[in-house]
């Protein structure tokens, strides 16, 4: 292919934040005029890319090359200068401007009191959304549009920027098939222009109609690069999971007692739809999936935070009413949500203030707090979990992401639960505190609790769970028990591979 | 038909009802609000606010808050003042630039305290309040400037006028408003400032230069306010280190949150902001006539404040959206 003219040549591209490594010496050539899938498992680098080549992120090292150029691509700016568009996963925008501003906005180099040509920019954004076949008021705000319809807008950003390169990072995941028809049929058109295009996503099916090429990332490195034609679907899978981890083993596997909780055909509109399974006590069940499959929805659902619009939910066998969390904690579950910063922790408050917090009628027995108490219940804690920390008064944001992680789980087990949801307990953890984790998730379903443990991570699923469910696109896809759960079977049923109208 | 629909669903008309109703309601019991007289007082009662209303609002939208405009407005026209006391021979129009110049140079402290340190502005203002209140005390020995040391044409400003029979101080205000339209709705600094307002996290990724829009407003809301100074001066005939400008960040903050303008940055109108001043004039206007005392007027009016935030607030909890800028 040496007679193709390179677009970019990116060579030993690597990332660390924070001392963890998440891209690692990835070299990748793009040809001009090709539409290029990137593929990987949640957590592979995909987006950490795109987002080096977008500018959004600098790399720690390595080099890149444009039209046979070395660029330093510096900022947004920068690579909107040098033609280079990203359409975000998870849409950036103006909420309060209008659709036709947020299509343009960054599309200016005149000085500031310069005259704003309202007519221009309504006209083009009325044209890039019809290009679109998206019929929405282009003047009216931002906030209010649906995930599909923000997408779209991004998307149209994208195409107004006339860009050599445009990356979508998992550009169909809100979209309908008509939809994602369109969007296909513009790539092409993209295609004949002689632009390049990078196409992250999940969907196989999507990846074969659309793509020229595909490489594959796995645990930040490129794994391989092939052209579409020449690798099947298996081939595909095997590369994105085939890793050697080191195994984790489950020491012992709990007695498994009575019904816990029973949930039949829970939908929720959007989410998930039609979720049924069952946990007993002392089990502990795996809820597999890529990310957006719908499974921190359906724990959401559970806990009452965004609660199911149909369906049933048993506790103990008795039909359970969950409508806000405070029910779902009088009913003895636990959540420990998936976003630590945003969902879990009170960064400036202290350790033991962290810990207490779920269970403000047992350190304050007559509404008054009871200081000796607290500690006396804190200092439990942190030696039945080995939090390591300084103090019991010190900030919790002090401390270091698994033991913020560890705060979290005890200050849930404090509230005694019968029932524990973990979302990825272990994301962001190094090894050593992980396999800890292992043992405590273990520990606790030998004592009985019912546990379901939502996870990104196969080994983590397979070694640790009795029975493993997947779930694609807000369904169920699979229920696997523990002695017949692979990387590969697990990975199949995650991976959307029809639904697409061609 | 929708045309009608969107322009009843926007926020405007309904502190324009508003403003209908409380007029109507008053008129009932004393007729004589309802004459062109008692239009003519709410408008001489509105000029300086609509004037730091039309700063604050942008500020606003740029997801900041300004708290020392009072203070600025103060010190400005005290700087004006001294000047007209101690150089008596100078012309009375050099009151405005230096007056216009004074505030600025305040706003813009402000602006880069807020950009510089990563200050939140509502800190950095409540210090700055004190502070610029405080170096008027010094500047002036703590003395008023008096009547006799104003200049009779400037004075006259609040009561002579060019056209219609409306005072220079009421066109000033207007026209403030109007160039504030222009760069709000029709300027590349206004879009920005929006933009900053509604997402400052994506303001930079969409190349916006935070720190320039940032320090342009601030130092646009001082001047304004060092503009509102020498009107203070023209208007009332003194300055007095401790009364000028008192308050005034209550009553413009007032008016503007009135007006639809969010505090939570990205929205609001020049149309809005108007009306909020004018409603707040109208009740400023109606107490005296009603014969309620001096002393719980500012009961009243934090009262007035709180109904109107109240209805806007269930009126749009019941599907009414508030359209951030149309047509203004």
């Amino acid at each position: 292919m040496s007679d193709v003219p390179m677009l970019i040549e990116a060579r030993g591209i690597s990332k660390q934040f924070g001392g963890v490594e998440v891209l690692s010496d990835v070299d990748l050539d793009l040809h001009a005029g090709e539409i290029h899938a990137l593929l990987g498992e949640n957590g592979a680098g995909k987006s950490t890319f795109a987002k080096i080549l977008a500018g959004v992120h600098r790399p720690t090292s390595g080099t890149l090359r444009l039209n046979g150029e070395s660029v330093r691509i510096s900022s947004p700016m920068a690579a909107q200068k040098l033609g280079i568009a990203l359409i975000h996963q998870e849409p950036v925008s103006f909420p309060d401007l209008s659709v036709a501003e947020n299509i343009v906005m960054g599309r200016h180099g005149t000085g500031l009191l310069a005259r704003v040509p309202w007519a221009k920019i309504i006209a083009d954004a009325r044209r890039y959304m019809e290009m679109l076949g998206v019929l929405i008021d282009v003047t009216r705000p931002m906030r209010g549009l649906s995930i599909a319809n923000q997408q779209m807008v991004e998307i149209a950003r994208a195409l107004a920027s006339d860009s050599r390169l445009i990356i979508m990072d998992e550009p169909t995941a809100p979209l309908t098939p008509r939809e994602v028809d369109t969007l296909f049929t513009i790539a092409r058109q993209l295609r004949e222009e002689g632009r390049t295009i990078i196409f992250i996503s999940h969907r196989l099916e999507e990846v074969r109609m659309l793509c020229d090429r595909l490489t594959i990332f796995r645990d930040g490195a490129h794994i391989a690069t092939r052209t579409i034609d020449s690798i099947p679907d298996d081939e595909i899978i095997r590369l994105m999971i085939g890793r050697t981890l080191t195994k984790y083993m489950r020491k012992h596997t709990a007695e498994i007692g009575d019904m816990a909780l029973e949930v039949s055909n829970l939908t929720c509109a959007g989410a998930f739809e039609d979720i049924s399974f069952s946990l007993r006590k002392g089990e502990i069940i795996g809820l597999g999936g890529l990310v957006g499959a719908g499974r921190t929805d359906v724990a959401r659902a559970l806990f009452g935070v965004a609660p199911a619009t149909s369906g049933q939910i048993r506790v103990g066998g008795k039909v359970a009413r969950i409508e806000k969390p405070t029910d779902a904690i009088e009913l003895g579950l636990a959540f420990v949500p998936e976003d630590r910063a945003g969902d879990g922790i009170f960064g400036t408050l202290p350790v033991e203030h962290n810990l207490t917090a779920a269970i403000p009628e047992k350190i304050a027995p007559r509404g008054v707090i009871r200081r000796s108490l607290e500690r006396k219940i804190s200092r439990k804690s942190v030696d039945d979990l080995s939090i390591r920390l300084a103090s019991l008064g010190q900030p919790i944001v002090e401390l270091s992401g698994g033991n913020q992680q560890k705060v979290i789980l005890a200050r849930w087990l404090l509230t005694e639960p019968e029932i524990l949801i973990l979302d990825e307990p272990t994301r962001g953890i190094d090894i050593g505190v992980k396999a800890e984790f292992y043992d405590m998730i273990g520990d606790l379903a030998e004592a009985g609790r019912a546990i379901l443990l939502i996870s990104s991570e196969l080994p983590e699923l397979l070694s640790l769970c009795d029975r493993i469910l997947v779930m694609s696109e807000g369904r169920l896809m699979a229920e696997i028990p523990r002695e017949k759960a692979t990387q590969e079977n697990v990975m199949q049923a995650a991976v959307p591979r029809s639904g697409v109208a061609a | 038909m929708n045309v009608l629909r969107s322009v009843f669903l926007r926020r405007e008309a309904g502190i324009f009802v508003m403003i209908i109703l409380f007029c109507a309601t008053v008129g009932l019991y004393k007729p004589q609000f309802l004459t062109s007289q008692s239009l003519r007082i709410v408008l001489l009662l509105t000029p300086l606010i609509m004037i730091g209303a039309m700063a604050q609002m942008l500020i606003l939208v740029a997801r900041h808050v300004d708290l020392s405009i009072g203070s600025t407005l103060g010190f400005s026209a005290m700087v004006a003042g001294l000047m007209y006391r101690d150089f008596p021979d100078v012309w009375w129009i050099i009151g405005f630039p230096v007056a216009i110049l004074t505030g600025a140079v305040l706003g813009l402290v402000n602006g880069l305290l807020v950009t510089i340190f990563k200050l939140p502005s509502i800190i950095v203002t409540l210090g700055t309040l004190s502070l610029y209140r405080g170096l008027t005390f010094i500047i002036s020995d703590a003395r008023q400037i008096n009547r006799a040391n104003i200049p009779t044409e400037l004075k006259a400003m609040s009561r002579t006028s060019p056209i219609f029979d409306i005072p220079w101080i009421i066109l000033i205000a207007f026209a403030v408003a109007l160039m504030t339209y222009v760069v709000a709705r029709h300027t590349q600094l206004g879009r920005q400032i929006y933009a900053l307002g509604s997402n400052p996290d994506a303001a930079p990724l969409r190349g916006i230069d935070v720190t320039k829009v940032t320090l342009i407003v601030f130092t646009l809301s001082g001047a304004l306010c060092g503009l509102a100074g020498i009107l203070y001066a023209s208007r009332w005939g003194f300055v007095n280190p401790s009364n000028t400008g008192a308050g005034f960040e209550f009553q413009v903050i007032a008016a503007v949150v009135i007006g639809g303008v969010s505090i939570n940055g990205g929205v609001g109108t020049v149309l809005g902001t108007v009306l909020g001043v004018l409603l707040l004039g109208c009740v400023a206007a109606a107490l005296p006539l009603l014969g309620i005392p001096g002393s719980t007027q500012n009961a009243i009016y934090g009262a007035v404040i709180l109904i109107a935030l109240l209805i806007d607030r269930s009126v749009r909890q019941r599907g009414v959206v508030s359209l951030s800028r149309g047509v203004a």
